[in-house]
Order: structure tokens, then sequence, then C-alpha cells
């Protein structure tokens, strides 16, 4: 076991090395100055304080779309949804934001609430689906990605629209709704409180209740579970609510700390951002937050490099995607852990 | 309501469904081919929107359509090997070996543009080609039907013609049986001496290569340049119409028809004063229900021979 766990992190840690040397060699292939630029990527987020400070914003949005996903996972369940619930989350925030008068803590509780309630009805969609109707949960949380993208467009546009600014935003969020920002010359807002409550909630969900074991064993083996008696229909379906609660309160948060009206266009791509989180955790919620940093730090790096080199930002992509595949790849070296497995039985054998 | 009507009816209506299949037709073959192998190939998508730019960029590079429709369909073939390579070899999950691939294509086709073309948005600097219309001459000549089929991308013909290859490849030859009995029981097919892993990197890079040619049409037949993220959602449209035709050629093609009929009429009523986004919606909605509707007659079905 301690074998493994240590191999893990080794693995990772391989994985990571090889992904950021393709990254370097991609740069020198395009950039005029590659090693300044490399640099910038990697000195990126330490450069200045507000920087510093972008990055821990960053990783905000990631743990909470990362949390979901680790939740849909460990039961088995490929709902790419957090994306969409992520995004209607933060448009019902606005909408209780702008219309609601309430006072200053209630507001920011109702409209989390709000982000919630959105969430959770974008989760419960798929799960529904798969639940009653064996409906591949991958391919409905993808189709409703677009549709809660469209609708919350649609919500933006003709009815929380400011019409007195020319771009195209929602009208402002009344102060009372708003989280506070508490460190001065940063967005760091009060969301981070909110976010490592969350984060102790689902571990604690996940390791610690009968429901969160029930979880677990459905994604490991959904046939064995079902008959040890697991209800696993209603495991699934009520997994992917909570995960599309917490995707949700995640937009809620992202848009009561960091804005002050709703500005998207586009979704933001948390979601997707939060497979690669999870994944990098083992869909651990307690490993979530740091692995969030990571990538957070690498978005950050990547954007600075954009700033003062010939290369663009998007370049980070590259390293993402190789990550991942090392990450999930089993065989990936594989041949040592079988070494190093054995010289630990060897060594075992001889002590005794 | 009437006039909206009149339109749908009419064969310039029915001649934009087949165009705007094309791409999804194209990905769904695709699907067919991954999915009866026993590999979920997710990475249409990315492999579009991968073929796409590649189509524009070689096209301007060669000043040849026919180049960057080669290149694209080989890239497609390439990102389906990968994903190959990374499931089968390093026992990667498909699924997840095809987001990594997706989130790749995502940014690092915007990557690729901006060092290409110097911009992030699109394409429009390069002097990139489009593939030909082709007039069909005797069918041209019919009256319905010449408006429909007489006349279209070249890429769109091939799509009809990839229906019955794809057909026939699964179907009719041996090595599409062996694809079949390596996605239905990958032991038995094992024990009888078929290389599974080879069948599979097979079925992939064919796989790859079909979506390859949705995402050339894309950017040099429906439009003729690139833009970030241009595909917007058809490689999965098209895995959701590969569950709903049954996945066979056939079916898939009917069903991709439909996809097609949902995007026409979308891009239709947005000349019309109704939200664009609710239109937007429809595809994807359409695609809900139908996966609903098919899953659900299917765990039926499965019930009741049982």
């Amino acid at each position: 076991m301690k074998t493994d766990k240590r191999f893990e992190i080794l693995r990772t840690g391989v994985a990571i090395g090889v992904a950021l040397l393709i990254g370097f060699i991609v740069t020198c292939l395009v950039s005029e100055a590659p090693l300044k630029a490399f640099g910038y990527f990697l000195r990126g987020p330490f450069t200045t304080t507000r920087r510093f400070a972008a990055f821990l914003e960053a990783a905000i949005p990631l743990t909470f779309t990362g949390l979901a996903i680790s939740l849909v996972f460990s039961a088995g369940q490929f709902n790419l949804g957090a994306e969409g619930q992520f995004f209607i989350g933060a448009v019902a925030a606005t909408a209780a934001g702008i219309y609601l008068d309430l006072p200053p803590v209630i507001h920011t509780l109702v409209c989390l609430l709000a982000g919630i309630a959105a969430g959770a009805v974008a989760g419960f969609i798929p799960g529904i689906l798969k639940a009653k109707w064996n409906a591949s949960e991958l391919v409905s949380s993808l189709m409703l990605n677009y549709v809660f993208l469209k609708l919350g467009m649609y919500l933006v546009t003709y009815h929380m629209r400011d019409q007195s600014v020319g771009a195209l935003v929602s009208l402002p969020l009344k102060e009372t709704s708003l989280l506070t920002q508490f460190i001065p010359n940063t967005r760091i807002h009060t969301g981070v409180f909110i976010l490592l409550i969350t984060v102790l909630f689902c571990y604690y969900y996940l390791f610690r209740t009968s429901q969160g074991y029930e979880v677990r064993m459905t994604g490991q083996n959904i046939e064995f579970a079902r008959y040890s008696g697991i209800p696993v229909l209603s495991v699934i379906l009520s997994v992917q609510v909570l995960a599309g609660a917490i995707a949700g309160l995640g937009g809620a948060v992202e848009m009561l700390g960091i804005y002050k009206r709703f500005q998207w266009l586009a979704s933001p791509g948390y979601g997707f951002d939060g497979v690669i989180v999870a994944t990098l955790a083992k869909n651990n919620p307690a490993l979530v937050p740091v692995t969030a940093l990571f990538l957070a730090y690498l978005r950050v790096g990547a954007d600075v490099m954009a700033i003062y080199s010939d290369v663009s930002a998007e370049m980070v992509a590259i390293i993402q995607a190789v990550i991942i595949l090392l990450v999930t790849a089993e065989a990936f070296l594989s041949g040592y852990r079988r070494r190093m497995l054995l010289r630990e039985v060897k060594q075992s054998a001889s002590a005794s | 309501m009437q006039a909206l009507l009149r339109a749908i009816l009419s064969p310039s209506f029915a001649a934009s469904i087949l165009r705007v299949t094309t791409p999804i037709l194209f990905a769904a073959l695709g699907a067919v081919v991954a999915d009866l192998s026993g590999v979920v190939n997710i990475a249409l998508e990315g492999t579009m929107l991968f073929s796409a730019f590649t189509g524009v960029a070689v096209s301007a590079f060669t000043q040849s359509a026919w180049l960057g429709l080669l290149a694209a369909v080989g890239v497609g073939a390439l990102v389906g090997l990968t994903l190959a390579y990374s499931h089968l070899k390093l026992g990667t999950d498909a699924v997840l070996a095809g987001i990594a691939l997706n989130l790749l294509a995502a940014e690092g086709t915007v990557f690729l543009l901006y060092v290409v073309a110097g911009d992030k948005g699109v394409s429009s600097s390069l002097p990139s080609k489009v593939l030909p219309d082709w007039h069909i001459p005797v069918i041209k000549e019919i009256p319905v039907l010449g408006a429909i089929l007489g006349k279209q991308n070249a890429l769109t013909y091939m799509s009809l013609i990839a229906v019955v290859l794809v057909y026939l490849f699964l179907f009719k030859t041996s090595f599409g049986l062996r694809l079949r009995a390596v996605g239905e029981n990958p032991d038995a097919a094992d024990s009888v001496g078929i290389s599974v892993h080879r069948v599979q990197f097979v079925a992939l890079a064919i796989s790859g290569a079909l979506a390859g040619m949705g995402g050339a049409h894309l950017s040099m037949g429906y439009v003729s340049w690139f833009s970030r993220n241009m595909t917007s959602g058809r490689g999965f449209i098209a895995l959701a119409a590969e569950t709903l035709g049954y996945r066979h050629p056939v079916g898939v093609f009917l069903a991709s028809l439909l996809f097609g009929f949902a995007d026409a009429l979308s891009n239709y009523m947005q000349s019309l004063r109704v939200p664009g986004e609710f239109v937007q919606m429809i595809p994807y909605l359409l695609t809900l229900v139908a996966l609903t509707i098919y899953s659900g007659r299917q765990r039926k079905g499965r019930r009741s021979s049982k």
C-alpha cells in the first residue's frame, strides 16, 4: 500500500516533468527567445503580488468544479455537466443579486442558494435520465452544457441586460449580495471559506458516510454493488444532483466574489478544467485544492508568458493534455512499479 | 407560421439539411466504426477541430484544396491512432483520453492558428481553398430532386458514398466481421486468433479519418475559413446520432439527417425574430429527447426478450 502511494506520487511527478519538457520543446519551435518565454511561464505567478493573487483566485472556481467532477467520477458516472452547471449557477446568482432586496449577509446566502439550486437541477436531469431510462449521462450532460449556456445567455441578454452600457453585460449586482474581498489589492474574497467548507464536506461525504461508501462501491463495480444491496440507481441520481449543486455553488461564488455584473459571453471552461483537476487528484476531494492550485499556476504562468513573449497562452493546453494522458495511463512506468514492489517483497522476506 | 412551413418544405431547405448534415454524418460513421470495435471515441469533437484547422492551413500553403483534404484526413487518422495508443498501449481510460484530446484540440488549434495566421479567432488572413461543388448531370434535370441533390459540395456526396462504403466494410468484408467480433467479445475473438489490439488500432484510425473528413467539410466546404471551436459540439452530437441510429450506417444516416434538420431549422429561424439562443438550443434538446427515448426503448426491449 505504501509503495503504491509512493509510486503514484512518483508517477505523477514524472508525468508533469515529461509534460513540461514537451511544452518546452514546443516553445522552442515557435519562439525567438524560448528560454526567456519559458522562464516567464514558470515564474509567472511569482512575478508580482497581483499575479500571485490572480493565481490563488483562479484556483477557486477550479476547485469547485474539480470537486463536482470528483464526486461523479467516484461513482463511475461520466457526467461532464459541471461546465453548464457552473454557468447556470452563476446566472441564477446574478438574477438573485440583481432583483432581490435583502440585508447584506442574507442576500449573499440567498444568491448562493440560487446557484446551488440551479446547479442541482442541471445535475438532476442527466442523473434521472440515466437512472430511469438508462440514457448515457456522458452524451446527455454534454448536450445540456450547450442548452444551459444558451439558456443563460438568453436570460442575461433579454431579461437582465443593462441597456445603458454598450457591451453585453447584466445590470449591476446589489452591493448586499457580493462576497467581500478582504485582502487589499487582490480580489481574494470570502468565498474561500465557503470553498474550504465544501472541500471538507465532500471529503467527509465520500469517505466518512455510508452513502459515500455506496458511491465509491458503485464506481468500482456497479454489478457487485447492486448484488450487495446498494440502491445503485438512487446513488447514481443523488451523487449527480450533489455534484451539480457544488458546481452551481462554484458559479455563484465566482460571480459574487469576483464580478460586479454578469459579463461572460461564452462558457468560461471551468467544467472541463474540473476533469483535469479531479483526474490529477485521483478523485480525492482532499487533494482537489492542491491540483486546482497546480492548474491555476500553469494558467497564470501561461498568461504572463503571453504578455512578455511571442508564445501564446494556449501552449498550456499541450502540457495539460500530456499530463492527463500520462497520469491516467495505467501502463505508464508500470515496469518500474513492478520492480519497486519486488524489491519491497524481497526486503520483507529477508527481514523475517 | 405558414411561411415557416413553406420554407421547410422547399427543396432548397432540403438541400441545406444535406449540407449541415455532412460533418455530423462523417463523425457519426466514425463513431460507429470505433464503437463496433469496442472503443468509445469521445475524441471525435477534437479530431474534427484538428482536421478543420489542418485542411485550412495545408490548403493555404499548398494552394490545393485536395491536398488540404488529404492532410485533414491524415491528421484525423493520427488523432485516432493517438487515442488508440493511449487507451490500448498505455491503459488510459478511453473517455479520459478522449477528453484530454478534445481539450488539446480546443486550445491547441488556437495556438497553431496564432502561429500560422497571427490571429486567435479566425483564419481569414490565410488564403485557404474550398472544396468544389459538384454538379451531377442527370439528377440535376429532375425537378425537385435536382434542386436537392443536383449541386452539392464534393464532401456531401462523399459522405453519402461513405455510408455505403462503411456499411460494406463492416458487414461484407472479413475485416469488418473481425472488427465486430472484437467489439462483441474481445476474449472470444482473441481465442480464435484475431489480434484484438491491431483491429482496434485500425478501427480508431478509420474512425479518426472519417471525423477528419467531417472537419474538413466545416472549414473547406461549409465555410471557407477556420474559426476557434467551430465544431461547437458536432462531434458530441455525432455520438448521439450513433446511439440513435442503432450503431448501423443506415440508421446513423437517418439519425444524422434528423440532427441536420434541427441544425438547418435553427439556421433558418435565426433570420426570423425568435431569440437566437432558443433556436440554437434545438439540436441539443432534440438530441437529449431522442437519446432518452432510444435508450428507454432499448432497455425495455432487453427486459422483454429475457
